[in-house]
């Protein structure tokens, strides 16, 4: 099992102009924990929309490198769009779920992965290029390469410990943080 | 008996017009009779990127990927699946990513199928409520003014659009082929 924080920040290192979606609760307090960044679009809310707006992203920016990286139940609850990022074959797109099986931020309920649900199987099924399990943090390097290097779609299924984390708490408003990335990705 | 009202079939290419002069470069859908024409012009286009959808939420999120990385966007659905998005059209209204949205409306004039008139009956004021300006057009003369005008306050204004295209524009779904 990985340390959430622990992978977070190595698979962000280096990260150049990286991309980065985090999805509500932990992931997104995961990525503020490994270093604020205007190029960070943090969500507060919209879960099951996290891997979507990494598709709006790569079809906008095939330029650019984009990371998803929303928690298990997020990604659970737009399951449908990983079969819709199958079809549209975004060379330059990974999703990296932080899977913990459990929703962390209602009370640790177990969820679908809990019971077996096999992430890595349904993107593989959903045509996805690359999709593997990463439980070992001395896999985090690789991940770092697939990242920037490896032909997409990509989906990296991380098993972290459900472990409470301290909270890390980024911007909050939704217009501020849009404005900050627009402007960044811009400007580089 | 009144004879059977002519339908006007062009309305889909002024649609598609002001995609093209707005500079839509990605258009989510999940496929519907209504729609079948624009969708169509879009898949053709090769400045457009068309975006099957599941379900419609993911369009949602579609836009607002595409706003950050600089494209504008629009949606097409029809009036059941507005229901399917409202929690996720949140996204739109908190950060601002101006959006249009076309509503091919089931559920009312003529309808064949109970079943639709629900969400149809709601779809314009779930609109509102979710914070979009909504703008339902009946006739066809009228679909070139009021989506230009849409295009122009979504991705000028940073709003949110949506256009009820009305039963009685589309003509009703036939029952029986």
């Amino acid at each position: 099992m990985l340390d959430r924080r622990d992978f977070v920040r190595q698979i962000l290192i280096d990260r150049g102009n990286l991309l980065v979606v985090p999805g509500l609760g932990s992931a997104t307090y995961d990525v503020a924990a490994a270093g604020d960044h205007p190029l960070n679009f943090y969500l507060w809310g919209a879960m099951g929309g996290t891997a979507m707006i990494g598709l709006g992203l790569a079809l906008a920016r095939p330029d650019r490198r984009i990371v998803a990286i929303p928690g298990d139940g997020d990604m659970l609850m737009g399951l449908g769009s990983l079969a819709t990022i199958g079809v549209k074959q975004p060379k330059n797109l990974a999703i990296v779920v932080l899977d913990n099986a459990h929703y962390g931020e209602t009370g640790m309920q177990p969820s679908h992965t809990d019971a077996g649900i096999d992430l890595v199987a349904v993107a593989l099924a959903c045509r996805f290029k690359h999709a593997r399990i990463v439980s070992r943090i001395e896999e985090a390097a690789e991940v770092r390469t697939l990242l920037h290097a490896g032909g997409g779609p990509i989906l990296v299924n991380a098993k972290v410990a459900a472990e409470d984390t301290p909270r890390v708490l980024p911007l909050r408003d939704g217009h501020a943080i849009k404005q900050r990335f627009i402007e960044a990705l811009n400007s580089v | 008996m009144h004879p059977p009202t002519k339908i006007e079939t062009s309305w889909p290419d002024a649609i598609y017009g002001h995609f093209r002069r707005a500079g839509i470069r990605q258009v989510g859908y999940v496929p519907d009779a209504g729609h079948s024409r624009l969708i169509t012009l879009c898949r053709d286009d090769p400045n457009i990127a068309d975006v099957v959808l599941t379900t419609e939420e993911e369009g949602v999120g579609l836009v607002a990927g595409a706003a950050l990385g600089g494209q504008r966007a629009a949606l097409l659905m029809q009036s059941s699946g507005v229901g399917n998005c409202i929690n996720m059209f949140s996204l739109l209204r908190n950060c601002g990513f101006g959006c249009v949205v076309l509503v091919t409306m089931r559920g009312e004039f003529g309808e064949f199928n109970p079943w639709q008139v629900p969400m149809g009956a709601i779809t314009e004021d779930v609109l509102r409520l979710a914070g979009f300006l909504t703008y339902r057009i009946e006739r066809a003369d009228a679909v070139d003014e009021i989506v230009g005008a849409g295009c122009d306050m979504a991705f000028e204004g940073n709003l949110q659009v949506a256009i009820l295209l009305s039963q009685r524009l589309i003509g009703r779904k036939q029952w029986t082929r």
